[in-house]
């Protein structure tokens, strides 16, 4: 059962992610991985929002394991990380990686809080 | 190498015939997304549950996750850019569906943020500077090992 909460979560949040991006991207010309971000972003809020939040074991792997997993990425965050490097956009590729882990680590704690308050 | 290679291994609207594949095949696309996104996940789901972590112990299972997948899709995109360029679901499959699913964020920043709660912070540091110095390196190790396979395949032709 918990096997098949996370396989359908992770069937709508990887689709997503790659929706979300191209939306993203299609709204300005920056060099900086917005699209990532934004999604990373907004994973790590619900994430942060579920692990604090009493839902049961059945909703987390739906949610957290499965969609939350599947729309954020790290593979992508690494990567995009060195293809900006490589192409000298070093001060974008330090602010993707501190910008990501502060906000992503403000997210989670905003979702911790959200749910603490209505539990 | 002049070659275009993305910044993005996601969609990278940059690149004329990524900007076009959702128009062209927008079914085909998303689910070969949701499916690979599916597998990744499992695999990841498991690995969790083969190789628990207390709650306030250094998260191997994700770090190694994290960092697996940023060696493979350094790999997988020198390979889909240079040598399987006609290959056009490759990159939706293994790239956004699979690595995607199979790595995360989210489970990184909660559990640095699970690790504070229980009041050891070092090892919450430790975790959140190994794991983005360790991905990063490994997503140039990746690159680095397929450029030398695409060479090697080039020197053999």
């Amino acid at each position: 059962m918990t096997v098949a909460l996370v396989i359908l979560g992770a069937m709508v949040g990887a689709p997503l992610r790659y929706l979300a991006d191209r939306y993203v991207q299609s709204q300005h010309e920056s060099v900086f991985p917005w699209g990532t971000f934004a999604v990373n972003i907004a994973g790590s809020l619900v994430l942060g929002f579920l692990a604090q939040a009493s839902l049961g074991s059945g909703t987390y792997a739906l949610l957290g394991t499965g969609f939350c997993g599947a729309l954020t990425t790290y593979s992508t965050f690494g990567y995009e990380t060195v293809r900006l490097l490589e192409t000298r956009a070093r001060f974008y590729a330090v602010a993707n990686v501190v910008a990501s882990i502060v906000a992503g680590l403000g997210a989670a704690v905003c979702g911790a809080a959200i749910a603490s308050a209505i539990w | 190498m002049t070659d275009f290679v993305p910044i993005d291994p996601d969609i990278d609207l940059h690149e004329p015939e990524q900007r076009a594949e959702l128009r062209r095949h927008p079914l085909t696309v998303l689910g070969t997304i949701s499916i690979g996104g599916a597998l990744g996940a499992l695999a990841r789901y498991g690995l969790g549950v083969a190789f628990p972590v207390p709650a306030d112990g250094f998260p191997w299972t994700t770090f190694s996750i994290n960092v697996a997948g940023c060696v493979l899709i350094g790999i997988l995109m020198v390979l889909v850019t240079e040598a399987w360029p006609t290959q056009v679901l490759v990159r939706p499959f293994v790239g956004v569906g699979i690595l995607g699913g199979f790595t995360t964020f989210s489970t990184y920043v909660v559990d640095i943020q699970r690790l504070l709660n229980h009041r050891v912070p070092l090892t919450a540091l430790a975790y959140l500077l190994a794991t983005a110095v360790a991905a990063i390196a490994a997503a140039a190790a990746g690159l680095r090992i397929g450029r030398a396979a695409v060479r090697l395949k080039k020197v053999i032709r």
